[in-house]
């Protein structure tokens, strides 16, 4: 297999994902969006596409294009207006542990401290209480923020915070997990210290968890997805779906990254040249 | 003690120039208007000592204590409803403005029709001078609670009761405070214009003090006085501590 036929492999479930149900699919789904206005536009225009159990699926696209709507539908936090969205082949009624969500803000409760976020999450899927300490400590460990487990969100800096979302959302052990860009906000170092941790988690799960990850930063899609579906500007379709085979962990620097950059790059360009001459 | 000193030197060094302002004035003006500290002071020992003044703030705290709970009971209810149904709520809640704006004292006549000249008329005026502070701010600072925290309360497997329970009670709860804050300063006000307005009746409280004193200016001063010391007590050691807890606690104080 050459190197474009490996970057350009039509769709095609990946190993060991069978013929099982998807994990997550959806199915013509639109959205439509009312102004304060009074006028309608159309947010997410028939999106369809399934997520594999265990695969890590980045929605890239210009900022408006409806990815953030298409997550909030997967964490039944939002309705669709037309079309389906499936979890195990079952509608999503609503939002579910199962479901953790990893929000652009770290949304953590500021009345709690960093241990208290983790140990609610443990608390709401009913996780005892002398168990629920042990195990929020082992996972604010595992994300570096042992040492400021009793300390107060607002005592973290951005990046620690949203290191401890992250605990708090794979603390319940969720079979998906969705984040809506939720290194976004972060400065450059720490949103690279938190994608080199992810990634490190996601491979260590040995893809036990399914990801699907809303960005519109390119190089943070190729560096984290097996799969990258592209999104047109308003209204969002899909336009495109790139599969990366580079070995894990990622760097930026690696030739196959890289090139996968720079084409999803050309192809964004494109799509949001096209949303700003409409 | 360095903090408390810092704390407490500002206020008390208003109290001081107050007390020099004061003595000044009196000396001018002559004690039968305005009478000097130190006569305010032996009135206030001798009150003290007598038992009256005792008396009547143990008296005018019980009432309180009692207006004020039944007031923060009804008011968080009405709060609480109101902020779950949007019609009640746009149908009501002007109603609670409207009676948050007059002066509660104005009730004292109706009250007097329905109770009395009795304590229950007392109690009345207070509690409708203090619930509708409780009431709106219940509703807004349920109304307040971040969406985001709910969105994330809900993704984390909280719903009905254990949202409320885990996030929208404990996020309300800084606005819910102020409210209690400001619903304090209605009760206290309240009754001590029934209190004053009412002193025929049962004449036990401070208000009735005020009343019932008007030749003797010392021992009016000093019911005063200790009105004034007990209204800035409760506000501070009790709520503004709290409110600095609480918002300390999650970084929402500005310091420095």
């Amino acid at each position: 297999m050459t190197m474009a036929e490996a970057l350009r492999d039509p769709i095609e479930p990946p190993p060991g994902a069978g013929t099982a149900i998807p994990k997550l699919s959806v199915r013509n789904l639109v959205k439509v969006r009312r102004s304060s206005a009074g006028s309608i536009t159309t947010a997410v225009d028939r999106v369809s596409f399934d997520v594999h159990r265990g695969e890590f699926v980045c929605l890239l696209g210009p900022s408006g294009c409806g990815k953030t709507t298409i997550l909030n539908i997967l964490a039944g936090l939002d309705r669709p207006d037309e079309g389906t969205a499936l979890l195990d082949g079952r509608a999503i009624a609503g939002p579910g542990p199962d479901r953790a969500v990893l929000f652009q803000e770290p949304a953590l409760f500021p009345w709690l401290s960093v241990a208290g976020n983790v140990e609610l999450a443990l608390r709401l899927v009913g996780v005892p209480a002398e168990e629920r300490r042990r195990r929020a400590r082992g996972w604010l460990e595992a994300v570096g923020l042992g040492r400021h487990a009793d300390e107060q969100p607002h005592e973290l800096s951005a990046g620690m915070r949203q290191r401890a979302a992250l605990a708090r959302a794979l603390a319940t052990d969720p079979d998906v997990l969705l984040c809506d860009e939720p290194f976004g906000a972060l400065d450059a170092q720490a949103r690279e210290l938190l994608q080199d941790e992810l990634q490190r988690m996601w491979v260590q799960g040995e893809g036990a968890k399914t990801f699907v990850f809303v960005t519109h930063n390119v190089r943070e899609a190729a560096l984290l997805a097996d799969r990258v579906l592209v999104m047109s500007a308003a209204p969002g379709r899909l336009v495109e779906e790139q599969r990366i085979f580079a070995p894990r962990p990622r760097r930026l620097d690696d030739p196959l990254v890289s090139r996968v950059v720079s084409d999803i790059h050309e192809l964004l360009m494109s799509e949001v040249g096209k949303g700003a001459a409409s | 003690m360095r903090r408390l000193a810092r704390e407490l030197g500002p206020p008390l060094a208003g109290v001081a120039g107050l007390l020099v302002v004061w003595a000044v004035v009196s000396a001018f003006a002559g004690e039968d208007v305005l009478p000097s500290p130190a006569a305010v002071w032996s009135a206030f020992v001798r009150g003290v000592s007598d038992g009256t003044i005792p008396e009547a703030a143990a008296k005018t705290l019980i009432r309180l204590a009692f207006s004020f709970v039944t007031a923060i009971v009804i008011g968080t209810a009405l709060g609480f409803g109101l902020a779950l149904n949007e019609f009640a709520r746009r149908s009501i809640r002007p109603l609670v403005v409207a009676l948050q704006i007059a002066p509660s004292i104005a009730w004292l006549p109706l009250a007097v029709i329905w109770f009395g000249a009795t304590e229950r008329a007392v109690v009345f005026v207070t509690i409708v001078g203090a619930f509708p502070s409780v009431t709106l701010a219940t509703i807004a600072s349920f109304r307040q609670v971040p969406p985001l925290l709910k969105r994330a309360g809900r993704t984390l497997g909280a719903h009905g009761w254990e949202l409320y329970r885990s996030v929208i009670f404990p996020a309300a709860l800084p606005g819910y405070v102020a409210g209690l804050q400001q619903a304090w300063g209605f009760a206290w006000k309240a009754l001590m214009a029934a209190e004053l307005l009412l002193s025929a009746v049962r004449a036990t409280g401070l208000g009735h003090l005020l009343a019932r004193t008007p030749q003797d200016v010392p021992a009016l001063l000093a019911a005063l006085g200790v009105i004034v010391l007990i209204g800035v007590a409760v506000d501070y050691l009790v709520f503004t501590l709290l409110d600095r807890r609480i918002r300390g606690r999650r970084g929402l104080l500005v310091s420095g």
